[in-house]
């Protein structure tokens, strides 16, 4: 039996989701298949027709919704995600990788890498940059997350199915500290955490296992950096210490990137 | 298509693999002359970016690399970091380690039995067109790779990139009760896993096997997950921090993950097929029973029977994960003080795709100097063109579509993780008289 005599008849009339991978780990397409109890519902309410890690069928585009993982790292990739962006008429870019150029945008920051992982880097075809996807094409949503939070892909999903805004809120982790009930890791224990300029949506997981926020989802809306970098301070972190806590997951974002710049001017001096 | 069936062939993006990559198979007179597994993911470079970070920070960093098995690649790091620094850690938090690791073994496994590798042999493109046949099947597996989704989450705060583990051990030890809870639907998952062990044993395979030198860690735990011992099924049993003297990598031009040799020249296999083949003495005995009655022998070489010790490897993890949650202590204090030292550690775990490898060479000043990984799925892709050559050469007869599906099946036997050696699989069977296209043109035109 083929693939199309195994499609529905109702399928052709459902809007038609693409997944795409860029440079990234797979952990936020990842996130899709991890909604086990939601996953045959989103796939009863829209036809999944090209989504490479889960499907050897591909269905041609144009596509209704393209969820966007992974950030461009090669001249290839450049080229691709205009393509990708041809054939989608709703594009949302899921992580940091898509959102910020991800871990990998730490090159951004240094002396060409290649030469340290390949022995041969002429074989190796990159981008001196590892660069957003809004970097690239235009972009209809941004998820934030390293890795994206389950609940909020399924809103994003949602909304884009109900033809509404998705409600993914711009404030910071503490609010969802306060919320949950955490004690205070910073006031409490002195531990640096970055919640306080860092966007929700992890439900504020690292005060609850008794870590300081690590800054998985990036800058949040109109973050004061300066205020929470003088507090890190008198708790004992140096220059070097602060532009490591700015320059991980999301070093490509505007507002962690400049305030890493500014601790990074600072430290010529050798640790 | 076409009814010359050795000239170029080309498919899209080979699906259902984590990660991107390609295939190319090339023919001179009816014979595979050779066989490719073109990796052409975009390098990350994570070997070069961990220079000058803290030494602290790899198990954050180097989870990054795959979101499917980030537990492997933060427990290869606290190893080889905690070795460096001469740091042993207490008995119950490499007990919980294991745990964590049974919640990925079990998400992985569930992932690639149930979405990957079962839609290949009951002839569907998916696990979604597979549940519309059979959505309880579907069910089942999602429920199972909930449970290890579930472990994770409990112990490590979420199951793509866990954020409890820091070297030395975890940030908060979690509460028995939350462990205990989860008893009730882990021992659901070890019936559901013996059902897995069931359903896969019936499906057909095809007569294939090969000489396997297999490759997997000794673990004074048991069943191999992690240890600091690296031993072969021909004689190879070497301590850890001598990983690199055995084992060399080697860069192609047809691959940005790095290939690896045993001994100059040896190919070797790690993973399921591995561990099962040189320990499967170590089950407990209802995943022993399982594999019996599932006609497995003591060892195993054929590739596509791989998804019958992976759903044994199933029960075996969440047999594992009920033994531990019974067991449990607490570690207190969760972590142990673990101060830089200027010395090189060496850390090796089984991710479920294999062994990995991490060594990292730290300063005085507790940066790190340099560090190298090696993950399963670079160490395995000799095997699979290995498997290639000689699975794709007896076969040369079929339609062009089945061959290129079965091809396709016979990478995802070893469950590659693109992601992690370094992304696209473009399946071209080329005939040497054909001219090849431009490397990496394929899929940007047949992708959108």
């Amino acid at each position: 039996m083929s693939d199309a005599e195994r499609t529905r008849p109702d399928e052709s009339r459902k809007p038609t989701l693409a997944v795409w991978k860029f440079a990234s780990c797979d952990g936020c397409q990842l996130t899709l298949l991890n909604c086990e109890d939601e996953l045959l519902a989103v796939a009863g309410a829209i036809q999944v027709a090209n989504f490479t890690e889960a499907s050897r069928e591909v269905v041609d585009g144009p596509y209704d919704l393209s969820l966007v993982e992974g950030s461009i790292t090669t001249p290839h990739d450049a080229e691709r995600i205009r393509e990708v962006r041809q054939a989608s008429r709703f594009l949302v870019t899921i992580g940091a990788c898509a959102t910020a150029g991800g871990i990998q945008a730490l090159r951004n920051f240094s002396a060409d890498l290649a030469p340290l992982v390949y022995a041969t880097p002429a074989y190796i075809e990159t981008l001196r940059t590892s660069t957003a996807i809004a970097d690239h094409v235009p972009v209809d949503f941004e998820l934030r997350g390293c890795p994206i939070d389950r609940r909020q892909l399924l809103e994003v999903i949602s909304a884009y199915l109900l033809g509404r805004k998705p409600r993914v809120r711009g404030h910071s982790v503490c609010i969802e500290c306060k919320r949950a009930g955490h004690t205070c890791v910073m006031v409490a224990h002195g531990t640096p955490c970055l919640g306080p300029v860092t966007q929700a949506g992890c439900g504020a997981l690292c005060p609850s296992f008794a870590r300081g926020c690590y800054g998985c989802f990036g800058p949040m809306e109109t973050p004061n950096t300066a205020a929470l970098s003088a507090r890190w301070r008198e708790l004992g972190a140096g220059d070097g210490d602060l532009v490591r806590a700015f320059r991980t997951f999301n070093a490509g974002a505007q507002a962690f990137r400049e305030e890493a710049e500014v601790h990074d001017t600072a430290a010529d001096d050798p640790r | 298509m076409t009814q010359r069936p050795m000239t170029r062939v080309k498919v899209p993006v080979l699906a259902r693999v984590e990660g991107e990559g390609g295939l190319e198979i090339v023919t001179e007179d009816g014979q595979v002359t050779e066989a490719r597994l073109d990796i052409y993911e975009p390098p990350r470079f994570f070997e070069g970016l961990l220079r000058g970070r803290r030494y602290t920070e790899p198990p954050d960093i180097t989870a990054r690399i795959c979101g499917i098995c980030p537990v492997a690649y933060q427990m290869s790091a606290c190893l080889a970091i905690e070795d460096a620094c001469g740091v042993t850690v207490p008995e119950q938090v490499t007990a919980l380690r294991r745990l964590l690791y049974c919640g990925e073994w079990i998400e992985s496994h569930v992932l690639h039995i149930y979405l990957l590798h079962a839609p290949d042999f009951l002839g569907y493109s998916s696990g979604i067109h597979l549940a519309r046949d059979h959505p309880e099947i579907l069910q089942r597996g999602l429920r199972l790779k909930k449970a290890g989704n579930r472990l994770m989450e409990v112990i490590g705060g979420r199951s793509v990139h866990p954020v409890n583990v820091r070297v030395g051990g975890f940030y908060r030890a979690p509460d028995p009760r939350d462990l205990h809870a989860l008893a009730g639907e882990l021992e659901w998952a070890r019936q559901a896993a013996l059902d897995t062990v069931n359903w896969v044993a019936a499906f057909d395979f095809p007569e294939f096997s090969r000489d396997y030198e297999y490759v997997s860690l000794l673990d004074p735990a048991g069943y191999p997950v992690m240890g600091d011992r690296v031993a072969s099924s021909r004689g190879l049993d070497i301590p850890a921090r001598d990983y690199d003297k055995y084992f060399t990598e080697l860069q192609v031009p047809h691959s940005t993950a790095l290939h690896s040799l045993l001994d100059g020249g040896r190919t070797y296999l790690v993973g399921p097929l591995a561990r099962y083949s040189m320990h499967s003495g170590r089950l407990h005995e209802a995943a022993a029973s399982a594999a019996r009655a599932a006609g497995l022998g003591a060892t195993c070489a054929n590739p596509f029977r791989s998804i019958i010790v992976r759903a044994v490897e199933l029960v075996y993890a969440c047999e594992e994960a009920l033994r531990l949650i019974g067991r449990y202590e607490p570690p207190d204090p969760p972590s142990v003080d673990v101060p830089p030292a200027a010395a090189t550690g060496y850390g090796c775990t089984e991710a479920p795709r294999g062994m990995l490898y991490h060594r990292y060479q730290i300063n005085a000043d507790g940066t790190i100097a340099n560090a190298k990984i090696v993950p399963p799925t670079s160490q395995n892709q000799r095997v699979i063109e290995a498997d290639l050559r000689e699975f794709a050469g007896a076969r040369l007869a079929l339609p062009h579509e089945q061959l290129t599906w079965q091809c396709e099946q016979a990478v995802r036997n070893h469950d590659p993780c693109i992601s992690c050696s370094t992304h696209f699989l473009d399946l071209r069977v080329v005939n040497r008289a054909a001219a090849r296209p431009p490397a990496g043109a394929g899929p940007a035109s047949t992708r959108t």
